[in-house]
């Protein structure tokens, strides 16, 4: 069995890879993908945490966790459309009407 | 089990009533739409009704459905106070045209509301994520419902991403708490916390995480970027729910974590953290509100200051500390509420939230300058509002917690504070304006929940006895 330690690393370096997305990239689907991506990070510590306790909350909380993203995303999407056709661009550089 | 029925009332009866709404906006007459937000505003008062009747706690403060839920007196107060904001919003967003004959808009308030007395009464990790998730997925999309407003949709569209960012945070820091105690039940994880086994470091960390999620909703410094701009660019009525009731449901959480699962007697350094928010949440919201000359913006900037006061409470930790929150919750709504009907009615008629635009506003409409009036007096603390005594309460647990310093800086703060709401009422009182002589017409149903907001301002402030039981007892059924 591969030892718990192993998944914190792996999920933290998915973690932080999704973070940077998110603060390096400026095309806002782009971004959404490493907000996915930061998500999912979190889904495999729980599922390793799960079975190294050998509980299965962990393991119900990643459905929840997905099935919430999925309606995030379809949100998402929807304003990103919004979005485009009132400004005819998604890089986030370029939505910025709202400053003071 | 029946019990356990009847301590979820409220939640079941909001799902109903978005049912209804549904039907309700498919059967009624296109001509007859505009009756929509006063049949939402019916029906959660009545949901408020029932909740006041059936809903009330017992004396202990019990787990129900599995864990999932906590029934105690802080709930309780929670969901009264997110319905009657959830109502007054309803009242104001009568008379917005893009918003008043879509029933979608008012089926999403609902289901928000429900997110957030969800969140209030939460007792797991898993049912504290999904209704975090709940009340804010609608509000995103609230925020951008004016599709063809460019403001309105990139502030729907900044709210997600934010919303979006700090949730994945979130949810990172439950995933390392579920690690380190191994259960999603809050108390659960408060008595792992409390035996001293966990390693402090770690747990201080999936904190920091996890005080990210909360801290947006909150809109406290650092996690405040977003507030301004959405507050702008968000339909009137939608910015007058967040910085309410969405910003209460925050800090019901925030609360119940900070001060039941993660005592300060096991983590000391949360004190300091919490403290250091507050006071830049403080110095940063109200030196930047200065500079503004948007209204919306202004009360966007007021509402960062005013979460670093109720954080002052947090702070301190202690019961007058978490009592002082719900009061100051209670007066905060039904004060913004107030501040931000005036803005609805002026922007419904004039067409502008521009601050110089209100010149003259006093010999236009007398009422309507008065009640923008005493609600920016008890924003900044004036007696005998509201305002005075929950800044008092709060004041009083940082010194009772030893936290001087803390309530020093309050006190300056509370002074720059009155420094621009006065100019606002300059402009209001002193400046003339060209349009004085027109009339300017307000609905009977936005007087009237104006009226309500103002009194309870008044009652807050004079009648203290009930409200202050009512925080108490809520502060006693955290623990």
């Amino acid at each position: 069995m591969v030892p718990v330690q192993y998944f914190v690393g792996l999920s933290a370096i998915l973690f932080t890879l999704g973070a940077l997305g998110v603060l390096t990239r400026r095309n806002a689907i782009i971004i959404f993908m490493s907000i996915e991506l930061m998500l999912n990070s979190a889904n495999l510590l729980f599922v390793a945490f799960a079975r190294a306790f050998e509980a299965l909350s962990g393991q119900i909380f990643v459905f929840f966790v997905m099935t919430v993203a999925a309606a995030e995303v379809a949100v998402g999407l929807a304003l990103i459309v919004a979005v485009f056709r009132t400004k005819d661009t998604i890089n986030i550089d370029e939505v910025s009407s709202l400053r003071g | 089990m029946q019990a356990n029925t009847l301590a979820i009332l409220p939640e079941i009866s909001l799902a109903v009533l978005a049912a209804l709404l549904i039907l309700i906006d498919l059967r009624l007459k296109p001509e007859r739409k505009a009756l929509l937000p006063g049949i939402t505003a019916a029906g959660l008062l009545a949901v408020l009704a029932l909740t006041l009747a059936f809903a009330r706690p017992g004396a202990a403060p019990e787990s129900i459905w599995g864990g999932m839920l906590r029934h105690d007196t802080a709930a309780f107060v929670f969901r009264l106070i997110f319905l009657f904001g959830a109502a007054v919003t309803c009242l104001f967003t009568i008379g917005w045209k893009q918003v008043e004959r879509r029933g979608e808009f008012f089926v999403l308030l609902v289901l928000s509301t429900l997110g957030m007395t969800l969140m209030a009464a939460a007792g797991d990790l898993i049912m504290l994520f999904l209704a975090i998730e709940t009340a804010s997925i609608p509000l995103y999309v609230m925020a951008g419902f004016m599709t063809a407003d460019e403001k309105s949709t990139e502030s729907g569209f900044k709210y997600l991403l934010f919303g979006a960012l700090t949730s994945s945070v979130m949810v990172y820091g439950f995933s390392l708490l579920y690690g380190f105690a191994g259960t999603t039940d809050l108390y659960a994880l408060a008595a792992a916390v409390a035996s001293g086994d966990l390693p402090p470091l770690g747990l201080l960390g999936a904190l920091v995480l996890v005080l990210a999620g909360f801290g947006f909703k909150v809109a406290v410094v650092p996690f405040h970027f977003w507030a301004p701009d959405v507050y702008e660019g968000a339909p009137t009525p939608v910015t007058a729910f967040l910085s309410t009731a969405s910003k209460s449901a925050g800090f019901a959480v925030v609360v119940r974590f900070l001060l039941a699962v993660f005592p300060a007697a096991v983590l000391p350094q949360i004190i300091g953290v919490a403290a250091l928010m507050s006071v830049l949440s403080m110095t940063l919201g109200n030196s930047a509100a200065l500079a503004q000359r948007n209204i919306k913006r202004l009360l966007a900037y007021s509402s960062i200051a005013h979460a670093g006061y109720i954080l002052m409470g947090v702070a301190a930790a202690s019961l007058l500390g978490a009592a002082s929150v719900v009061y100051y919750l209670a007066v905060y709504l039904v004060t913004n509420l107030a501040a931000f009907g005036v803005v609805i009615i002026y922007f419904n008629v004039v067409g502008s939230d521009e601050i110089k635009d209100y010149a003259g506003l006093s010999r236009r409409h007398p009422g309507l300058a008065f009640a923008l009036l005493v609600a920016l007096l008890s924003l900044a603390g004036v007696p005998p509002l509201g305002g005075f005594f929950a800044k008092i309460l709060v004041f009083a647990a940082a010194v009772e917690a030893g936290l001087i310093w803390l309530a020093v800086a309050g006190v300056l703060n509370a002074i720059l504070g009155l420094y621009y709401y006065l100019m606002v009422l300059k402009v209001v009182y002193l400046d003339r304006g060209p349009d004085e002589d027109k009339p300017l017409p307000v609905r009977r149903a936005h007087m009237a929940a104006l009226v309500v907001c103002l009194l309870l301002v008044l009652a807050l402030g004079t009648v203290l006895g009930p409200m202050y039981d009512w925080s108490n007892l809520a502060a006693g059924g955290l623990f």
